[in-house]
């Protein structure tokens, strides 16, 4: 019961945290890659780095900010996916809402 | 953390203690981790600005005129090597491993020192070519975007640089971990939006 800390809460082993970082230098490295040696078409690349973005955040939780949905992790996981929905509206709309508008006035 | 090796007294005293001792911790670092949902929000309206504003060059440089991809794949090393350089710190802190939390404490302190100094030589540049923020729409969203990170890293720099001082002085006490797992917290949140800023600002910039 006494494991209910910050200790459980924010500790990673050596092991998840090399494991973490090996991913992020492919999920990071990958895009470099592709934008430097302009090795595909506009299109592909656009989508490729904002989906390995995606996924690289979601190493970063996982690995080393350690979120899950274990009982004394779930509330930070919790407020976080609530703080993601507010952000996906304001990033979204406000661009969504912009972009309508400058378009309307062209 | 077991209390079983005690006997059933010395147990509940000293679990009892433990317990409202690991629980001010624990809530201490949750209400920190909404603070930095908070700052999520920040950083989600100052990118949102930047994706408002960054066709608007005012007949001046865009990204791809600017953008040195090269340097900002070196700053990111240094960011994402610093991730797990503290990581490494706050497992030595639990461990109660004062000199090796120290070590891995310098080891990133000086990998973030790095980012923020190319970050610094980076705007220093832009600002005596005559592409400050003032030039165009486009700059100021940058200068905003990026600096307001930068800014968050050199107050993680300084955070960090007091808890050196405070191991030094008073060791890894409860308190202190504490404070640690906070910032430990806040250092990898940093890492999390620069991903974002080098997707968004730097790589779509520069396609």
């Amino acid at each position: 019961m006494s494991d209910h800390s910050s200790e459980a809460h924010s500790h990673g082993s050596v092991k998840s945290y090399i494991v973490g970082f090996i991913w992020s230098v492919i999920l990071t490295g990958i895009p470099f890659w592709m934008v430097m040696t302009e090795a595909f078409d506009k299109g592909p690349t656009y989508i490729t780095i904002i989906v390995l973005a995606v996924i690289q955040i979601f190493v970063h939780l996982k690995y080393f900010l350690h979120l899950n949905f274990s009982e004394q992790g779930k509330l930070d996981t919790y407020s976080f996916i609530f703080s993601a929905v507010i952000i996906v509206m304001v990033v979204a709309l406000s661009v969504w809402i912009i972009y309508a508008s400058n378009a309307m006035m062209m | 953390m077991s209390t079983t090796h005690m006997n059933t007294h010395d147990a509940h005293e000293a679990g009892a203690h433990h317990d409202e001792h690991h629980d001010t911790g624990g809530n201490t670092v949750f209400g920190f981790w909404l603070y930095l949902m908070t700052d999520c929000l920040l950083f989600a309206s100052v990118f949102a600005t930047y994706a408002v504003l960054f066709m608007n060059t005012a007949g001046g440089v865009s990204g791809k005129d600017i953008f040195e991809l090269d340097f900002v794949l070196a700053e990111t090393a240094a960011l994402l090597v610093s991730s797990i350089t503290y990581g490494f710190a706050l497992i030595c802190a639990f461990r109660k491993n004062k000199k090796g939390t120290l070590s891995w404490l310098a080891v990133t302190f000086l990998l973030g020192a790095i980012f923020i100094a190319m970050e610094i030589y980076e705007f220093h540049h832009l600002i005596v070519n005559g592409h400050g923020p003032q030039a165009s729409a486009f700059l100021s969203a940058f200068f905003t975007l990026v600096g307001t990170h930068g800014l968050h890293v050199t107050a993680g720099l300084i955070w960090m640089f007091i808890m050196m001082i405070e191991v030094t002085k008073t060791g890894l006490t409860g308190r202190a971990v504490t404070r640690l797992s906070c910032l430990s917290l806040f250092w990898h949140f940093l890492d999390v939006v620069w991903i974002c800023v080098f997707t968004v600002v730097y790589l779509m910039g520069a396609i």
